[in-house]
């Protein structure tokens, strides 16, 4: 018969230590999306490059804006929006499917801290948004002259943008009890709040009260600061949209960080 | 410094009370049952002592680490098997437990993964895909998850609620093999035969109270039904613990 090895004492193991987490909850995170990156990048970039081909091609005969033609005005708008509708995905449909199905429960029960956690989701959300956004980027870009003007603005809008994005889909991750409730919240928020910013547009186009309203949005602010490192030019000041944004990351990240904290909808 | 030591833990959703003030201490390297109907507050319990609910009064601490005040020493000394047969569809067995053993923090620890994997008998199924796996096999990789940073208290939810004999044989060895080399082991089981042979002291919860503790061999001894013949711990007593267990809960209110 099989000799068992007899398993080491237990005192004889070394003393347990907290050690983060958080490396392999990130890894995983983005294992996740990675392992089918057809459906999380490959899809989002096609969306945005027949987006670019319609609405490029109808409105290619456009007055030129901040002195170049539709397309070229278009493509930094298409792969900002991109970035921040994937950032705010991965978060969302990760929570809310580990949920449905139970697998939470792994991540709950380790010595995770809320800011681990936290970091964790939102990290991986950055990589996936900005895979995609620069996914776009690489196929959209040989269909207009795209200038560099300011190019440390796209970085600073592209990181914070998704790390936005990314938060508030946290929050709807775990606020969501059911898909629809998430859907919901993706095409009757995030779908109009993005498709109205200006990604299409200048604002300055717009009647006065749908200007006035625009400033209301801050996805707008993503988008108009994004823009301006490609072309040096804006609807309003980079500076005034990196404040806008500033503010709104401080609000959401302390809501989502409060809910984790206090395992909102996650322990009961 | 005990293993477990809950002390007048209270919790309700709305009306319905789940726990109604239990304690308990559970000595370190025992072999502790809790058992229950359903609905006592088995689960709430375990939920409470692993950070995953919240208690309204009370206090529970693992390896004297209080779960609340002190989350991350109490989760970082405690495995749970969650009873219900949940899984990551993204991942294979093995990505599974290296990410379950990167979560506390544990990024080296290939040789335990292997050891856990061969003792219940996953190692040929390493690389399969969690999806393609049976009942009885997830059921095996969730053990295995509770036990990837090998903690000192292991918490075993109804860990053999419909799996076949094979599993049942492996998994209570390599538990046994744990509790031998010190671990605390904490079982809820609706097979009560399972108990009575493994554990040696038994709680049993009715509507979130304890309404038995004591070792397995007294509570045979002192509860045994009138008419029933005297046995012997061990020889066939799977009637025994069923029988006193019936007695006790249709006895106390």
């Amino acid at each position: 018969m099989e000799q068992v090895k007899p398993l080491l004492p237990l005192n004889l193991l070394p003393e347990a230590t907290i050690q983060s987490g958080f490396p392999a909850l990130f890894r995983k995170e983005v294992r996740r999306f990675y392992s089918v990156a057809f459906q999380t990048v490959g899809a989002p970039i096609l969306t945005a490059v027949l987006y670019l081909l319609i609405f490029g091609h109808v409105l290619a005969s456009s007055p030129k804006i901040y002195g170049y033609e539709y397309a070229a005005f278009l493509i930094p708008g298409l792969v900002m929006m991109s970035i921040l509708q994937n950032a705010f995905a991965n978060t969302s449909s990760s929570l809310i499917q580990s949920k449905i199905t139970g697998n939470l429960v792994f991540v709950l029960l380790a010595p995770l801290s809320h800011i681990e956690f936290f970091a964790a989701y939102v990290g991986a959300a950055m990589i996936r948004g900005l895979s995609v956004g620069f996914g776009v980027f690489m196929v959209t870009i040989w269909f207009a002259k795209i200038p560099f003007e300011a190019p440390i603005w796209i970085f600073i809008f592209a990181l914070l943008g998704s790390a936005l994005l990314g938060s508030m889909g946290l929050i709807a991750g775990i606020w969501a009890d059911k898909f629809d409730q998430l859907a919901a919240s993706q095409n009757f928020i995030i779908m109009p709040a993005t498709m109205l910013s200006g990604v299409f547009y200048s604002i300055h186009s717009l009647p006065p009260f749908w200007l006035t309203v625009s400033h209301f949005n801050p996805f707008f602010y993503m988008i108009d600061g994004f823009r301006y490192g490609f072309f040096g030019d804006s609807d309003v000041s980079p500076y005034h949209s990196l404040f806008v944004l500033l503010i709104c990351m401080s609000l959401v990240s302390t809501l989502a960080l409060s809910m984790l904290k206090k395992g909102y909808k996650l322990r009961h | 410094m005990s293993a477990l030591s809950i002390h007048a833990v209270k919790k309700s959703y709305g009306d319905l009370v789940a726990l109604d003030g239990v304690s308990l201490e559970v000595e370190q390297g025992e072999f502790f049952g809790l058992l229950g109907p359903n609905g006592a507050g088995k689960t709430t319990l375990i939920s409470s002592m692993a950070g995953l609910c919240t208690p309204d009064s009370g206090s529970i601490k693992v390896m004297g680490h209080d779960v609340q005040k002190d989350f991350r020493m109490a989760r970082r000394q405690l495995g749970v098997v969650p009873q219900e047969l949940v899984f990551d569809p993204f991942f294979t067995v093995r990505e599974t437990l290296t990410f379950q053993s990167g979560y506390f923090g544990l990024n080296k620890n290939d040789d335990w993964i292997d050891e856990i994997m061969a003792n219940l008998d996953l190692t040929n199924k390493a690389n399969a895909n969690m999806r393609s796996l049976s009942g009885g096999m997830k059921r095996r990789v969730l053990v295995a998850q509770a036990l990837v940073h090998r903690p000192p208290v292991i918490i075993l939810d109804e860990p053999t609620a419909g799996v076949d004999v094979e599993l049942r044989q492996s998994l209570w060895q390599f538990i046994s093999r744990l509790n031998l080399a010190g671990h605390t082991i904490v079982l809820t089981t609706h097979y009560l035969e399972e108990a009575e042979s493994l554990c040696g002291r038994i709680a049993m919860l009715k509507q979130g109270r304890v309404v038995a503790l004591d070792t397995t061999q007294n509570l045979l001894a002192k509860h045994r039904p009138p008419g029933l013949p005297p046995k012997i711990l061990g020889d066939d007593g799977a009637a025994d613990l069923e029988a006193v267990f019936v007695k006790i809960m249709a006895e106390s209110k």
